[in-house]
């Protein structure tokens, strides 16, 4: 079989490696050269980003023209039976019976380049790109948001002590996500996570001078290694199981993303290799993503600046995980079975996910933690749609999600700026800012709606794909989870919106100015918080003027805030802050149009781009596709012939190879999008009307109703202590690991078995005692005494022997080694 | 010629050296005793290239001289400084780590 | 022994001159090495272990391993012979004889040394007793240099950090301070 002439590829596609390559140059110029910068390294880092954005929009628009001439190339194929065409000036002879993968589209082959990075033993580990659709959707998403946060920080953190290091810490982010997004290798997907891992330590504990902060990063960081263990073992498991599989029909090797893709499918890999590979591989997804029950450490990064958290939530860090699911779906696919249905690991922990962390968004009084718990519930959203076949919705999810999640945490980044005077507290410090900060409100209710999935914002789209899709593979019960889940953020998402802007000013949104310390720390904890309050309380109103004063001086010590901004109160932000956030609102509206299954196919446009096409691809084409180097020519793979089933579901037949298992989508259904609707109208009426009697009028029959009512403190308690998971992790599996283990033993047998002791009757205590005085003291005393004493008497014996002169020790080292020798000859002889 | 003559030659000269390293008082007559067992070790190596007709015998001679090297660098520094703290380098009288 | 010797020296007819050589080398290296370890002036005792390692280096010439020979000439008697006798200076051993040469223990080391020679004579008699070294044409110096910078190139860099890892450590463990 004859593979086709060459896909259009350009230079973006060719050079999309130029794209994480930009920031992470970028970041070696802020390191080295930044702080002599007019701007202090900043001008670098957006420089970079935006570079990088401009690469990656023009690797979104060429690839887009390469699938469509594959898909016209396709089409005539069909119509003129392997005609001779010329479209767009590039001529293709398609194979004559191309038929179907699923739908009737052509494989559209992924630009692959890679370059050797280092060889050890007959292993080579490559550098390179793997650009298909979902790399380019995720290159440009990335690079995007990376630019819009940067151009936020710029007056976010103006004056901070560690202005350089925080863009260069940000670019290398950046840098990192986008090596991982176009990983051609598992070994450069693991470099591209690592960065991640580092940067964001670096990020979370970018105050570290506040200990609360130090421990947040060094939690997020521990606890991502404890799934990067994950993915080191199940990155192995999958080489070892490919490796061989992968050199013989594809000349490729076991690190290869599309050759590890093709081996899971081609039904010629071990279900246990699966299987395993493929759960070490979501448990480094557990701990990157903050799923359950790895997902402590989120709420804690929130310790880092706005802008991180904005970062790492929306398009970074914990996309990651999902990521790494979707590019290596294939794997997770054969591995944990989505073909035939049934629920799986990646479906429970994802529906779990998402409802307890909506839960919690209910207890937090910081603003930044509501919107991280959303995160987390969100990413369960789309864990649960990857773990039930719902490849495309996840992905859309993830799309829109970036847009309307980071204009949020900007919003909360703005707020806090110009509004509550660095306070993230909504209780203590905000209320009523819609008349102050309207543009920060406007943004953050479209985002809002976008979130919740209100009709024509993005949210609806995506997440209504998402819940259709998942009832539609059979999932009733996860399909009603996730109606819940939506129902839940809803009203959480109210609760903290109407806390934060409607209602009456309180603290410093009220123009009250804390004088204490620690309250011009960018991200007071609780403590700080509380002890600002009281303080306030103390004096009254006190004048702000006065409060300013304060304040500046005491902002000597931290970053030197210019505070002349913040003299009268509350106030909307500046441009710099703004901007950002209006573009990022303005996408949260429109970005659900790119796949509005709604409205039929003419605007799924990222099914037909992103998604990676399920076609039985021959053997021969695949091979000299992957195996090429730097500059090969791109070619258009036909659908082999021989199709029997479709990809995911039956191996494909020999000589074939699958890339993409047949994913099912779900047509829309206007019943269902009306009940996602109508739910997510009552959460958030529902949610209105408690907050306004709530937090508004001070309902009596809900004021306190925590106190009256057992099972609600109960409840109440149980979220506000985070399911107790944060204990369990530091009291119990910490302390367990950090302590001996005889020291534990010795707990359980001072505290345990007294306890017993105690708990018995007299006679037992007699026993005990009896026991303790014959037993205890002298059997087993005296046989540690006498042990004891023996090895003494033996050390006394052999005493003389350590003379400490070191030509004894010579003789006795050559005469045994002589008497050894003699000894060994003789026996040899 | 007989390989035997290499490896005779170098067994005497290795039990004299053996000999010294127990006999002598004085560290860096131990230290010199030391270098006849590698003086002969590394006579065994050629012995054995030349026997075997094989270059490697004589690289890892090469290696032993130049660990030889750095092994009399090192033990003459240890040297002076027992000299400079305690004004003695006999041997017997270092015994602080006898039992 | 002696006999063995004279046998063995009487067996190998190949090259006369040669086993003469070997012979009166390995004589003087006897003597040289007996007087390392039992002169009772420090500085002979260096200047004999000079005339051993000189005559180790006539050895390595005889068995065609020319550029070792030269190594060792330079290191040894070039480096190893100057730090020494930096050693004994630094050390402020007397220049002449010194009683206490020898330790309370010394007599312990002839049995192990006797021990140890019996057992490598014996093994080595009954291994190599008639092996011929057939050709000793010296080796090209250009082959030892492909088998450092080929097959062994990892532990000739790892030399190299031994080697500086010593000059450190010697620097740090003598300087004064």
């Amino acid at each position: 079989m004859i593979a086709a002439d060459a896909l259009p590829t350009g230079f973006f596609l060719d050079y999309a490696w130029l794209i994480p390559l930009v920031p992470a140059i970028g970041f070696a110029l802020i390191i080295g050269f930044g702080k002599k910068l007019p701007y202090r390294g900043s001008e670098i880092g957006i420089a970079s980003m935006a570079i990088s954005t401009v690469l990656a929009v023009g690797a979104v628009v060429q690839w887009m023209q390469r699938v469509n001439t594959a898909d016209s190339g396709s089409g005539s194929a069909g119509g003129d039976g392997g005609a001779l065409e010329s479209v767009n000036g590039f001529a293709r002879s398609v194979f004559p019976s191309a038929t179907a993968g699923e739908n009737g589209e052509p494989y559209v082959e992924p630009v692959i380049r890679t370059w050797t990075w280092w060889q050890n033993g007959g292993l080579e580990f490559g550098l390179g790109q793997h650009i298909d659709g979902l790399a380019v959707l995720m290159l440009s998403l990335v690079a995007f948001i990376s630019l819009l946060v940067q151009i936020f920080s710029l007056d976010y953190v103006r004056g901070d002590r560690r202005y350089t290091h925080f863009f260069a810490a940000l670019t290398l982010f950046s840098a990192g996500m986008l090596v991982m997004v176009l990983a051609e290798n598992m070994v450069q997907i693991i470099l591209g996570w690592e960065i991640m891992g580092l940067c964001s330590f670096m990020l979370i504990g970018h105050w570290w001078e506040d200990t609360a902060n130090s421990k947040a990063a060094l939690k997020a960081f521990f606890t991502v290694r404890v799934g990067d263990i994950g993915l080191l073992v199940g990155t192995a498991i999958i080489f070892f199981g490919a490796n061989q599989w992968a050199i013989d029909n594809l000349d490729s090797h076991g690190f290869s993303v599309q050759a590890i893709s093709a081996w899971a499918l081609s039904g010629d890999a071990g279900t246990q290799v699966l299987l395993w590979g493929s759960v070490a591989l979501f448990i480094a997804c557990i701990g990157k993503s903050g799923q359950f029950p790895l997902h402590t450490w989120l709420p804690d990064a929130m310790a880092g600046p706005t802008p991180v958290s904005s970062l790492l939530h929306s398009s970074t860090m914990v996309v990651a995980g999902v990521f790494l699911v979707a590019r290596l779906y294939p794997v997770f696919w054969e591995g944990l079975a989505f073909g035939p249905g049934g629920l799986n690991l990646i479906a429970i922990i994802g529906a779990i996910t998402l409802v307890i962390a909506a839960l919690l968004a209910f207890v937090q009084d910081d603003i930044k933690k509501v919107l991280a718990y959303s995160t987390v519930s969100q990413l369960g959203m789309m864990m649960l749609a990857l773990g039930t076949g719902a490849w495309l919705p996840a992905v859309f999810h993830v799309f829109t999600h970036a847009f309307f999640k980071c204009c949020l945490f900007l919003c909360a980044g703005s707020v806090s700026h110009s509004g509550s005077h660095h306070s993230f507290d909504m209780k203590k410090d905000m209320g009523g800012l819609v008349k102050k900060m309207p543009w920060t409100a406007g943004a953050w209710i479209v985002a809002t709606l976008a979130l919740t999935g209100v009709f024509p914002f993005a949210g609806f789209f995506s997440k209504d794909e998402i819940i259709v899709n998942v009832g539609e593979n059979g999932y009733t019960t996860l399909m009603w989870i996730a109606y819940l889940g939506a129902f839940l953020t809803a009203a959480y998402m109210t609760r903290a919106t109407y806390l934060t802007f409607f209602g009456e000013p309180r603290g410093a949104a009220a123009g009250e100015h804390h004088d204490d310390v620690d309250a011009h720390t960018e991200e007071p904890h609780d403590e700080a918080l509380v002890a600002a309050g009281h303080h306030l309380d103390a004096q009254g109103e006190p004048e702000p003027g006065v409060g300013h004063v304060a304040a500046a001086r005491a902002d000597d010590g931290h970053d030197g805030h210019g505070h002349d901004d913040h003299a009268h109160g509350p106030h909307e932000s500046g441009k710099l802050i703004l901007v950002p956030v209006v573009i990022l609102a303005f996408l949260a509206t429109v970005s659900g149009f790119t796949n509005a299954v709604p409205f039929g196919e003419d605007f799924e446009i990222l099914k037909r781009y992103v998604e990676p096409r399920a076609a039985v691809v021959d053997l021969e084409d695949a091979r000299l596709a992957i195996a090429g180097g730097p500059g090969e020519a791109l070619q258009l793979i036909a659908p082999s012939a021989a199709a029997v089933d479709a990809c995911g579901f039956a191996a494909p037949p020999d000589g074939a190879v699958c890339f993409f298992p047949a994913v099912n989508h779900a047509p829309f259904k206007w019943s269902k999008g009306f009940l996602a609707l109508g739910i997510v109208g009552a959460g958030l009426l529902s949610a209105w009307l408690f907050c306004v009697a709530f937090y508004g009028r001070r309902d009596r029959r809900l004021v306190g109703l925590t106190d009256r009512f057992a099972p609600a403190r109960w409840g109440y308690l149980f979220l506000w202590n985070k399911y107790y998971l944060d204990h369990l992790y530091e009291r119990v599996i910490v302390r367990g690991v950090a302590y001996p283990i005889a020291n534990a033993a010795y707990w359980v047998n001072q505290h345990v078995i007294d306890r017993m002791v105690d708990d018995s009757g007299r006679g037992t205590r007699q026993v005990g005692e009896f026991m303790y005085r014959n037993i205890d003291q002298r059997v087993v005393d005296g046989a540690v005494n006498a042990s004891g004493t023996v090895a003494s008497e033996t050390g006394h014996v052999l005493q003389p022997v350590q003379s400490g002169k070191v030509n004894q020790y010579g003789a006795l080292l050559f005469g045994a080694a002589a008497v050894a020798g003699i000894v060994l000859v003789l026996i040899n002889v | 010629m007989l390989a035997a003559n290499f490896l005779l030659l170098s067994a005497v000269i290795f039990c004299i050296g053996v000999f010294g390293v127990i006999a002598r008082r004085n560290a860096v007559l131990v230290l010199m005793s030391i270098e006849l067992i590698l003086a002969a070790v590394m006579l065994n190596l050629v012995a054995f290239s030349a026997v075997l007709g094989t270059i490697d015998g004589q690289v890892f001679t090469l290696f032993v001289i130049g660990v030889a090297a750095a092994e009399v660098g090192v033990g003459l520094a240890m040297v002076l400084m027992v000299y400079r703290n305690r004004r003695s380098i006999a041997l017997d009288e270092l015994s602080e780590m006898k039992g | 022994m002696t006999v063995t010797v004279a046998a063995v020296l009487a067996a190998d007819g190949i090259n006369i001159a040669k086993n003469v050589g070997f012979g009166i080398i390995a004589f003087g290296m006897v003597f040289a090495a007996l007087c390392v370890v039992s002169t009772r002036n420090i500085v002979h005792a260096a200047l004999w272990l000079v005339v051993v390692l000189g005559g180790v280096a006539a050895q390595y010439i005889l068995a065609g391993a020319e550029f070792v020979a030269v190594s060792q000439v330079l290191v040894y008697i070039g480096a190893v012979m100057v730090l020494f006798l930096f050693g004994i200076m630094l050390t402020r051993a007397k220049i002449g004889s010194d009683e206490g040469m020898f330790n309370d223990g010394w007599a312990l080391g002839i049995p192990v040394a006797a021990l140890l020679f019996g057992l490598l004579g014996w093994v080595i008699i009954d291994y190599a007793g008639d092996d011929v070294i057939a050709n000793q044409t010296p080796t090209p110096t250009v082959m030892l240099s492909d088998a450092y910078l080929g097959p062994f190139l990892i532990p000739f860099l790892a030399l190299t950090f031994v080697l500086l890892a010593a000059a450190i450590g010697a620097i740090v463990i003598a300087r004064k301070d």
